[in-house]
């Protein structure tokens, strides 16, 4: 047993209403530059639904996770030699086509425009050649079920019986939303594909990242992943992914597209998971069995032999706490609610998703019939929703374990109502899905009113760590917090780098860190916010220094986190 | 022997291999970020598999090639007892083939390059500068070698044209620092232009795409599948003595490395 830490996510599908703000906020924040305009780190697709790229999800043609190949474990693309002998052509790469090619608009054609008869109009302009461009494909283009006729048949999910009985006319058709990130797999197969030893898991929280420097531009990462998010940027020759917003992470925040999602309906937690045991997971041969096999790998964080082999692996004192307060673990485990997306690419996804049952509720009610749960579980089984289409998406296509989830979920909704209403029979209701009330009632409480601190239990990146490459380093921080306060700043007088010139602190330390090898998180930063921090505690205000904030001068920066209340923050 | 041969057999393959192995060096230790393919695929696939594997295939047995023909002394031939002829109809046949491949990919990749306006809009200087050198570079290889026999043909010369006896020597003896500038003197001109040009690209290949060469990921072949770092490599390094010594958890105290 060797127990490690997983930043993990669950989303809620039930309250995803597709407005794509979580979508716009990451590539506000992450790939708004040239080579990555066609990236979407987090997107959001319509399902039924072709998916981004297009049939990401047909692995007989994109050769993406892994595959059983006489009991052994190995990549769907074939193995190391192979890969090397297609080094100078990778076969299963998508083109930026099955993406899309990215545009923006001849805007200038609307401020010059001379005056006449008809509106001026800008026309699209394609932003790999600058050359006019004919729409024909862009992101999310079949949302909302648009031109499904057309392509939703090709939806990979969309196989066996249900080719038959999905119909895409308008009055018969049903539809989901389901957001998507990197899925930060414990078997993640784009570092297994990867030839240069570029990507790679974090030991202390499982976060997969891309070592931009080390990076040779191979693009086997982006053929090896089977949910094909890693991208490959075409302006700087390398791969890029979602970095699960690791400076927020490392500062105890959720990642932007939890942070800004609408209907809060995205949880993060950590998951101890036991690493040893991966890979027998992953080799299970029945594809229905490993979700089972996957939950197997996740360690209860309140065992107590548990704790004792984290604590001998190294795993920090408040880290364990926070998995012990970990929204996942319930989901996933006690409430088994959370299913993983496409368990059979035996990656070992990390990000798991509640199924939505709103649509049978929607069914239910709108044949006039109360919903409650005896009602409710025939209905599952006719949903609009094919229980078959979700069982492919979350099960590998075993319909019972989807089937479950929706009861709990059916039942947790008829045990509050009925407990709101009238008192009485609770107990049967949790009894009829197997659950304590106790559990319905947590269940409901993290599902349906959680606050920020629940839905988001992360905690800080290690200070003792971040303290060694602090002094290692040593050469930024705050010269001009050294020279008002050297007492309460604990003596680190070898500050350097002072907030005098434009960018702020955000940029300060983007040129010695970007050495190889080095860490990518500003330690000078952290420093100085915990220093203003603490400042502005001894100080009786409680604003908590943001982290990333664009100050011109100092004295803004400091009445900022001062607020009015010290000697300086009258400005503000 | 005028300066200007001074220059052009000792002074210029210096200067471009000079550059060629600093320049290098100093990429690798500024530049991590930028060594890369540079792959176009994303833009354009069905050219490209035609171009690249063509040419990557073709070069990689010139190549070959060049060591035998260059580095390979001709004495070790003849100890051998490979005669000069079995020799050069190899090097012809085999030569021209995979030349012909080299080149059939390389012109293939040039076009694309250039008729493209995705991949045209998205090339550097450098790239079409590479590429385009690359493109001559094989095409007066495979001029010197099947031209110089028509030529040869024509005026009754020998038809195998030596050149493990001059431009060979000379090519070594630039790495004992005892440069033969006579034995280039008397070579044709489409072997000179080949040669020179060929030093020409060296001295440009450490700015340019081409330095993924020396990337070819043989590693990948020993490391294990799934990697892990650590923010703290000796923390992980002495837990994981720890774990060997024991091979059970061992107390809480003495198992916390910070």
């Amino acid at each position: 047993m060797r127990v490690k830490a997983q930043v993990a996510m669950v989303m809620n599908l039930d309250k995803c209403i597709g407005c794509h703000t979580c979508s716009v906020t990451c590539k506000n924040v992450w790939t708004s530059r040239e080579g990555t305009e066609y990236m979407w780190w987090n997107n959001v697709e319509t399902k039924p639904g072709v998916g981004y790229p297009k049939m990401y999800e047909d692995q007989e043609r994109w050769k993406g996770g892994w595959q059983l190949k006489n009991g052994k474990l190995e990549l769907k693309a074939g193995g190391k030699l192979r890969k090397l002998a297609n080094i100078f052509f990778n076969p299963d790469l998508p083109s930026i086509d099955d993406f899309y090619e990215p545009w923006t608009y001849d805007y200038e054609t609307l401020t010059n425009a001379k005056p006449s008869e008809h509106q001026p109009v800008a026309q699209p302009i394609s932003q790999l050649s600058g050359d006019p461009l004919d729409l024909q494909w862009g992101p999310n283009w079949d949302d909302d079920l648009a031109g499904t006729p057309e392509t939703g048949h090709l939806d990979p999910n969309i196989r066996g019986e249900l080719e038959e009985s999905v119909r895409f006319e308008y009055e018969k058709v049903f539809m989901a939303y389901l957001p998507r990130i990197c899925e930060h797999c414990l078997n993640p197969s784009c570092v297994a594909s990867c030839p240069s030893g570029a990507m790679y898991k974090r030991e202390e929280d499982g976060i997969v990242l891309v070592d931009q420097e080390q990076c040779r531009g191979w693009r086997y990462c982006v053929s090896g992943c089977p949910y094909k998010k890693t991208y490959f940027n075409w302006e700087t020759g390398k791969a890029e992914k979602c970095t699960l917003c690791y400076p927020r992470i490392e500062a105890g925040q959720p990642t932007i597209c939890s942070e800004t999602c609408v209907g809060r309906l995205r949880y993060i937690g950590l998951v101890l998971y036991d690493a040893d045991s991966v890979e027998e997971a992953a080799s299970v041969p029945d594809e229905k069995e490993l979700l089972e096999a996957q939950r197997r790998v996740f360690m209860d964080p309140n065992d107590p032999e548990v704790v004792e082999q984290a604590r001998f692996d190294g795993i920090p004192e408040d880290w364990i706490q926070a998995a012990q307060r970990s929204p996942i673990y319930p989901l996933a485990i006690d409430w088994g609610i959370a299913l993983p997306l496409h368990p059979e690419y035996r990656t070992m996804p990390m990000v798991w998703y509640v199924p939505p049952l709103s649509p049978v509720m929607g069914f239910v009610e709108g044949e006039g019939s109360e919903a409650d749960p005896d009602d409710v579980f025939p209905a599952i089984d006719e949903l609009r929703i094919p229980i078959q289409y979700l069982a492919n998406l979350l099960s590998a296509g075993d319909e019972e374990v989807v089937r479950r989830v929706l009861k709990r979920l059916a039942a947790m909704r008829g045990y509050m109502r009925e407990k709101n209403l009238s008192g009485a029979g609770v107990e049967e209701i949790a009894a009829s899905v197997g659950m304590e009330p106790q559990a319905i009632e947590d269940m409901y409480r993290l599902l349906a009113i959680a606050k920020y601190e629940d839905r988001y239990v992360i905690p800080l990146a290690h200070k003792e760590l971040a303290h060694e490459l602090y002094e290692q380093r040593g050469s930024q921080g705050l010269d001009f917090a050294a020279s008002r306060a050297p007492a309460a700043n604990g003596g680190n007088a070898a500050y350097s780098c002072s907030l005098d010139f434009a960018g702020g602190p955000g940029s300060c330390a983007s040129g010695e860190t970007g050495a190889p090898g080095g860490s990518p998180r500003n330690e000078g930063f952290y420093a100085m916010k915990d220093e203003l921090e603490k400042k502005a505690r001894a100080l009786g205000g409680k604003v908590a220094a943001p982290n990333v904030q664009f100050f011109k001068n100092k004295q803004d920066f400091e009445s900022f986190h001062l607020k009015g209340r010290g000697p300086q923050g009258a400005g503000a | 022997m005028n300066l200007w041969h001074q220059f052009l057999w000792v002074i210029f393959p210096y200067l471009a291999l000079v550059t060629f192995v600093l320049g290098h060096i100093y990429r690798y230790a500024y530049d991590q970020f930028g060594w890369t393919a540079g792959s176009s695929q994303l833009m354009e696939r069905r050219l490209l598999m035609w171009g690249v594997l063509l040419f990557h295939w073709g070069i990689l047995f010139v190549f070959i090639g060049h060591v035998m023909g260059l580095l390979v002394p001709i004495e070790v031939y003849r100890a051998m007892g490979v005669s000069d002829h079995s020799y050069h109809l190899l090097a012809l046949w085999a030569g021209t083939l995979f030349g012909v491949i080299a080149l059939a990919g390389i012109l293939l990749l040039n076009i694309r390059r250039w008729f493209i306006s995705r991949i045209r809009t998205n090339t550097d200087t450098m790239r079409f500068l590479t590429d385009g050198l690359l493109l001559v570079v094989i095409f007066s290889g495979l001029a010197a070698t099947v031209g110089y026999r028509i030529y040869a043909a024509q005026y009754d010369l020998p038809a195998e044209f030596e050149y493990r006896e001059n431009i060979a020597p000379w090519f070594r003896s630039l790495f004992y620092f005892a440069p033969q500038i006579e034995l280039m003197l008397e070579v044709p001109l489409m072997f000179q232009l080949h040669v020179l040009l060929a030093f020409l690209l060296f001295a440009l290949w450490p700015f340019s795409s081409l330095v993924h060469v020396f990337s070819v990921p043989l590693g990948y072949l020993r490391r294990s599948y799934i990697q892990y770092r650590s923010s703290n490599p000796k923390a992980a390094i002495s837990r994981e003595k720890d774990r060997r010594k024991s091979r059970k958890p061992v107390g809480v105290d003495q198992g916390r490395k910070e």
